[in-house]
């Protein structure tokens, strides 16, 4: 028999009591609560439309497309270099992660594959980009339950590594750095010991979130036991990511996959969490910043010389063929499905994004929760409207 | 407010309304796509500070706003939004447009669902360019909206003759009179 402490058990006889008084006193008139366009709780421009009883939500259906740019349709009419310029524009806090799984599909089809030193600076920008998105997301979190001070100290932080990835690529936000054999340049003077430093500073700032929002009380119980996706459902729903595994599943594309980059030559383990509520995957993501500075720090460590790029014509064109490549993004499974009729340009590109697929456990999700809860649950869910709309 | 009604407004006392007006701007912030989140590293980040420049960020909604920055990408589905939260804004109002698309449609100039520039829908005053412009871009942009707003005639805005310079005090800005000022 579990013990439960006096207050577990008062929650729950409130909450009962809450119930009943909706569903037998206040025989409310449904009322049609929309959220969005433009909110300042959901970062993009999600439009949620909910149909309340009291303060339940019995009904609630996400409305996406306000942020659609037409992007596989583009890919059409751009040439293979530059759909990188296009595609990392998809996922804005994480650009370089966008490119790398579509140039890796252009890779295999063109029978390429990058040198071990290209190999290695991908992951090394792969896993900068994810510290840049997260962080994010962890300042972002406290804004969403009312607690400003978080973002400040994400966005402090946040700076250092956008620095770094700029002193790399050139690109603050959207590097374009990948190219098809390769990257563009090789590192700049000092970005090893720079990021050796930035690296530090994120495993402190991972610790100051720590203690100042996942310690808080207000905030585990605004979380703690909320928006519950449990393995099964979470599987049905097609959920990637920090999302999947923070309902247990022990899932991670950067382990379980061979691809052409350089996680396997680090030592990190995969985080879960039993418990699929908001807190396990904030929790869960907070985590995996750390295992990333982790692995940002190992393969500074091993960077193999060479050259960064391999011979591959001037004017690219991809033979007949059809492949599929996906990757551990900071927002879940991103793939492309790239077809292509020996062009200069892709004949067809499919894109999956993570956030999509996140948020259509929505509707089945926010059944039933109360209303304050909806932007809890839509903030752990963590997604990017680039990302859902395309 | 008589003065104003009449159209005739001392210029000493215009010169101190528009001191006044341009270091309390109030800025709704439209966070559309990329561009918002370097929005938000200038407005809400310890490093690019906006309120020293006396820019509030963060009304709780565009009734209490006098500037507004559409940062990204705008696109079809979205423009009859912006236009009713534009109309909802009360006079004066300014409008900076933030990124490339904002300004013309940038990377998704030939894209079936994206409007090919906010200014179609409602009057910019400044442009910033970028894909994203950097947040100093952005404040550069504001620095340039208040240098217009200082020297700007109060009467004409409320005749609404768009922004119409007060004097030639600043022969670039006379210059140009309504036409929108790009940054950069």
């Amino acid at each position: 028999m579990t013990l439960i402490g006096d207050r577990q058990q008062l929650s729950y006889i409130a909450a009962q009591a809450a119930d009943a008084r909706v569903n037998v006193e206040l025989e409310t008139e449904g009322m049609t609560l929309n959220i969005g366009p433009q909110h300042p709780a959901t970062h993009g421009t999600l439009r949620i439309i909910a149909r309340l009883d009291g303060e339940q939500v019995v009904w609630a259906e996400p409305s996406a497309g306000y942020m659609h740019r037409g992007y596989e349709k583009l890919t059409e009419v751009r040439t293979f270099p530059q759909v990188t310029a296009l595609v990392n524009r998809i996922d804005w806090l994480g650009s370089f992660a966008n490119e790398v799984p579509f140039i890796l599909a252009a890779e295999k089809l063109m029978g390429v594959e990058a040198t071990p030193r290209a190999q290695h600076i991908r992951t090394i920008l792969f896993e900068l980009s994810r510290i840049a998105n997260v962080s994010l997301f962890l300042g972002d979190l406290g804004v969403q339950l009312g607690a400003v001070t978080p973002v400040f100290f994400a966005f402090r932080d946040r700076e250092y590594v956008l620095n770094l990835i700029e002193a790399a690529t050139g690109g603050r936000f959207h590097p374009n750095f990948d190219r098809i054999g390769g990257l563009k340049d090789d590192l700049p003077a000092g970005f090893i010991d720079e990021t050796r430093s930035v690296m530090k500073k994120l495993r402190n700032f991972c610790d100051e979130i720590e203690n100042l929002l996942f310690g808080n009380e207000i905030f585990q119980s605004r979380t703690r036991g909320i928006g519950v996706i449990p393995k099964e459902v979470a599987l049905q729903y097609g959920l990637s990511g920090a999302n999947l595994r923070a309902s247990g599943v022990d899932w991670d594309l950067r382990r379980d996959q061979k691809i052409a980059m350089a996680w396997d030559k680090a030592d990190w383990k995969v985080i879960t969490h039993p418990d699929g509520d908001s807190f396990a995957r904030c929790w869960v993501r907070l985590q995996e910043v750390r295992e990333s500075t982790r692995i940002v720090d190992q393969l500074l460590d091993t960077i193999p010389g060479g050259p960064v790029m391999v011979k591959v014509p001037k004017i690219i064109k991809v033979p007949e063929g059809e492949a599929w490549v996906s990757t551990e993004n900071p927002l879940g499974e991103m793939g492309y499905y790239v077809v292509s009729k020996n062009d200069q340009g892709p004949f067809r590109v499919k894109i999956r994004s993570a956030s999509f697929n996140n948020i259509s456990i929505v509707p089945w999700l926010l059944k039933g929760v109360y209303v304050p809860d909806i932007i809890t649950i839509l903030a752990s869910l963590y997604f990017i409207l680039g990302d859902i709309d395309r | 407010m008589g003065l104003v009604d009449r159209g005739r407004l001392p210029k000493p006392l215009t010169t101190l309304f528009n001191m006044g007006r341009s270091y309390s701007m109030w800025v709704y912030q439209w966070g559309l796509a990329c561009c918002a989140i370097e929005m938000g590293a200038a407005f809400g980040s310890p490093r690019y500070d906006v309120m020293r420049l006396g820019v509030i960020p963060l009304p709780a909604s565009p009734r209490q706003a006098d500037l507004v920055v559409i940062s990204g990408t705008v696109t079809d589905k979205m423009a009859p939004a912006i236009k009713r939260l534009y109309e909802q804004m009360p006079e004066p109002k300014y409008v900076i447009s933030m990124g490339s698309c904002a300004n013309c449609g940038g990377p998704y100039w030939d894209s079936y669902s994206v409007t090919k520039g906010v200014d179609q829908i409602i009057p910019v005053d400044v442009y910033v360019p970028g894909c994203p412009p950097r947040p100093e871009a952005l404040l550069e942009g504001i620095v340039l909206l208040q240098q217009r707003i200082k020297n700007e005639d109060m009467g004409a805005r409320w005749r609404g003759e768009g922004t119409v310079p007060m004097s030639a005090v600043d022969g670039e800005s006379a210059e140009r009179g309504g036409v929108p000022v790009v940054a950069g």
